[in-house]
């Protein structure tokens, strides 16, 4: 009985899709004309091939390049974005002393409570707080910036296809519209208030070039701060924001697996051995 | 049920033998997945994924545990909170990259056993209820596993959030009413985020319920093979220890090389980079699709594109998004039936050429309708999940039967003893034509 229910459904959706191929029009949108290429599947490109020191299974975190990173995102970033995952104790991490955490936080003024009054103050960050966002709510953040509301970048790598990489290469990426670009496609012509960025996904990015000028961050370790070393150093220290415990994640992976694979080893070797027992025998 | 020839428990000291009396659970456990539990000798590497899938569930539960003390089910800090796991918690990033990771592994391993139970057809009598109750088990893991990947709250959690429970308004007049009902609300926030919550915590222990009817359903008959021929003596069966824990424990280590691999140094691979973007009502993601093990039914829930109307007269009578609806439950609940569409008496796919072909076409079936549920819905992904969708269905629903009456099966072997070892002289049935004579 099922079967024959099955048999006759079966072939009720066999008849369905059959009636449906005879409605005119029904592949036209197949076999017709595509719709012209938009010019961000053209003129996007992929990140550009960079290597980080943390890259691999035995890469390293880079502390002097993460501490340059930190100054660049300090100097130049947080105008604009927050850093709001971080907190301060964690750059003892990339190899501040106490002392040092203590004065970056102060640094920052952070959300908080005039103890005699009671009424909302600023006061300067401590080692427990995390990075603070420069605008007061998201209505501040889109209000000064066009409207386009600069996101946190605490996970900016993981958020992003391409990692850091891709963080390097919209930082390095901005440029001039490509004539053939204008010509073609007119309707992709950067917007007031936007930038031409082959690395955005939709080429047109709210954000200014944030690195124009060799030198704009005065490195204290005597790097010399170039454009495209002040991105590498800014996309290093940003994935160290977004996952400060890849290198202890590699590490313990490398030993673990060292032993599964010897645990595995043993077992295959049991395994063999009890099995052999009856091999071939009844 | 337990073979004749089945080793027995015998305690061996005091104080087991005081157990043994008061609560026989080693007992229990002896005759589950010890030495008392005859197993057929010819089983091969695909049998081991049900101890697995058992693996994987209890690494869910206790990573899911761990997690659960450090989360909080509100949509104005749970995407903070992941994070907060993720940097503060001593190994969260271990227990949330294993948890999420898990999932992933915990589904490959469950396709390859249902696949297992497609080609051998383990779904015949007499172990239709066991059938029945894995794919009771797989559409429990669906549900977790949905609303598992809400709680974190990013970009991808919301608006996956949103495409599912919206299916439920596609139902004719209950429909609006039962989706802001499940949700709380008219779109996933607070409410839904808690209830989720609440569930991806119970489910996994229903799981586990379910999973222990599977188990007791399989000692009944005991354990199908790859000959599918049921077994006739001592000499066709093992006894689970040490045979099968032997090769268990090394299809085990194999195993968590693979998944550290992942959990170690690709962690994110299987993931969306959307969901490390909070979620966000206004803004909606270029590509909205679910976690890589739901891509076959959603590209049968998209296949889905013409309203059915009355010809010439313009009135619909299904809009084309409930038939999508009702295709995509269709296409597991038909593995409901499974036992009684496949008649063939003879069990392995090895000894049926027909039925051979069409398993390997319906796998490629199956490949399609990965590749269009994770990509873009337009052209061709389009034409194809749509043909993929159709084939699907008439596989289960007309190849199946059709096959299963036409086919001339090869030759079985006279038993499991004489497929492995060309003789069986041991036999207490009977003698194989070969020995009679």
């Amino acid at each position: 009985m099922i079967r024959i229910g099955a048999l006759a459904l079966g072939f009720f959706f066999f008849a369905t899709v059959i009636f449906w191929s005879f409605i005119p029009g029904a592949y036209t949108h197949f076999f017709g004309e595509h719709p012209p290429k938009a010019a961000e599947k053209v003129f996007h490109l992929e990140p550009k091939d960079v290597s980080f020191s943390f890259d691999g299974p035995f890469g390293s975190w880079d502390a002097q390049q993460l501490q340059r990173g930190l100054k660049v995102y300090k100097e130049t970033c947080a105008a604009c974005h927050s850093l709001e995952q971080v907190s301060f104790r964690s750059l003892s991490e990339i190899g501040y002393t106490e002392a040092e955490v203590k004065a970056i936080a102060a640094e920052f003024t952070v959300p908080g409570v005039n103890p005699d009054t009671g009424e909302a103050e600023g006061r300067p960050g401590l080692p427990t707080d995390k990075f603070p966002s420069p605008y007061a709510n998201d209505i501040a953040a889109a209000a000064a910036n066009n409207n386009a509301i600069p996101p946190d970048l605490s996970l900016m790598p993981k958020a992003r296809k391409g990692g850091a990489p891709y963080i390097y290469s919209l930082l390095t990426g901005y440029q001039d519209p490509p004539a053939e670009l204008l010509q073609k496609y007119p309707e992709a012509k950067p917007g007031p208030g936007l930038n031409y960025n082959p690395y955005f996904k939709n080429l047109n990015i709210a954000m200014v070039a944030p690195l124009t000028v060799d030198g704009q961050v005065t490195y204290d370790d005597g790097t010399e701060a170039t454009v495209d070393q002040m991105a590498k150093d800014v996309s290093a220290f940003l994935s160290w924001t977004a996952e400060p415990t890849m290198i202890e994640r590699k590490r313990t992976g490398f030993w673990w697996i060292g032993f599964l694979i010897f645990a595995t080893i043993l077992a295959y070797l049991s395994k063999k051995q009890v099995w052999s027992s009856i091999k071939g025998k009844d | 049920m337990s073979f004749p020839w089945a080793k027995q428990y015998e305690p061996a000291n005091d104080f087991t033998k005081f157990l043994d009396e008061k609560l026989p659970l080693p007992r229990f456990v002896y005759n589950a997945v010890g030495a008392g539990y005859p197993v057929p000798r010819n089983l091969n590497y695909f049998w081991n994924f049900g101890v697995l899938a058992g693996f994987c569930l209890v690494l869910q539960i206790i990573t899911g545990v761990v997690l659960a003390m450090h989360y909080a089910a509100d949509a104005t800090v749970a995407f903070d909170k992941v994070e907060h796991i993720m940097r503060d918690v001593n190994y969260g990033w271990l227990m949330r990259y294993a948890h999420a990771n898990g999932a992933s592994f915990f589904f490959m391993v469950i396709y390859l056993h249902i696949f297992r139970g497609f080609f051998y057809s383990s779904y015949k009598a007499p172990r239709e209820m066991i059938w029945l109750l894995g794919v009771t088990i797989f559409l429990l893991m669906m549900a977790t596993a949905f609303m598992g990947y809400v709680l974190p709250w990013g970009q991808m959690s919301f608006w996956g959030a949103k495409v599912i429970t919206g299916l439920f308004g596609a139902i004719p007049l209950v429909g609006e009413p039962l989706q802001i009902w499940l949700l709380g609300g008219y779109a996933p926030d607070d409410a839904a985020l808690n209830r989720f919550f609440s569930l991806h915590f119970l489910l996994p222990f229903v799981i586990a319920g379910v999973v222990i009817l599977h188990i007791w359903a399989l000692h009944i008959p005991g354990s199908s093979n790859p000959t599918g021929v049921e077994i006739k003596s001592e000499s066709d069966t093992v006894p689970f220890h040490p045979y099968y824990t032997a090769k268990d424990g090394f299809g085990l280590g194999v195993f968590l090389i693979l998944f550290s691999i992942v959990v170690f140094y690709l962690p994110t691979m299987l993931g969306h980079a959307e969901n490390y973007i909070p979620a966000n009502p206004l803004s909606t993601p270029a590509l909205i699709v679910p976690e890589w093990y739901f891509y076959p039914f959603y590209a049968i829930l998209r296949a889905f594109t013409i309203d059915v109307t009355i010809p010439f007269t313009g009135i619909v009578l299904i809009k084309a998004q409930l038939l999508g609806v009702i295709a995509m439950f269709a296409s597991i609940l038909i593995w409901f039936f499974l036992p009684w569409l496949d008649k063939s008496p003879v069990r392995s796919g090895h000894y049926r050429p027909l039925f051979r072909k069409f398993f390997y076409v319906f796998l490629l079936c199956m490949a399609i309708l990965f590749v269009c549920g994770g990509a873009p819905a337009y052209e061709p992904y389009i034409m194809l999940s749509q043909i993929a969708t159709a084939y699907y269905f008439l596989h289960f629903l007309v190849i199946l039967p059709i096959v299963s009456s036409i086919e001339q099966p090869k030759e079985l072997p006279f038993s499991i003893t004489e497929a492995v070892l060309g003789k069986d002289d041991k036999s207490v049935l009977d003698k194989p034509a070969a020995a009679k004579a």
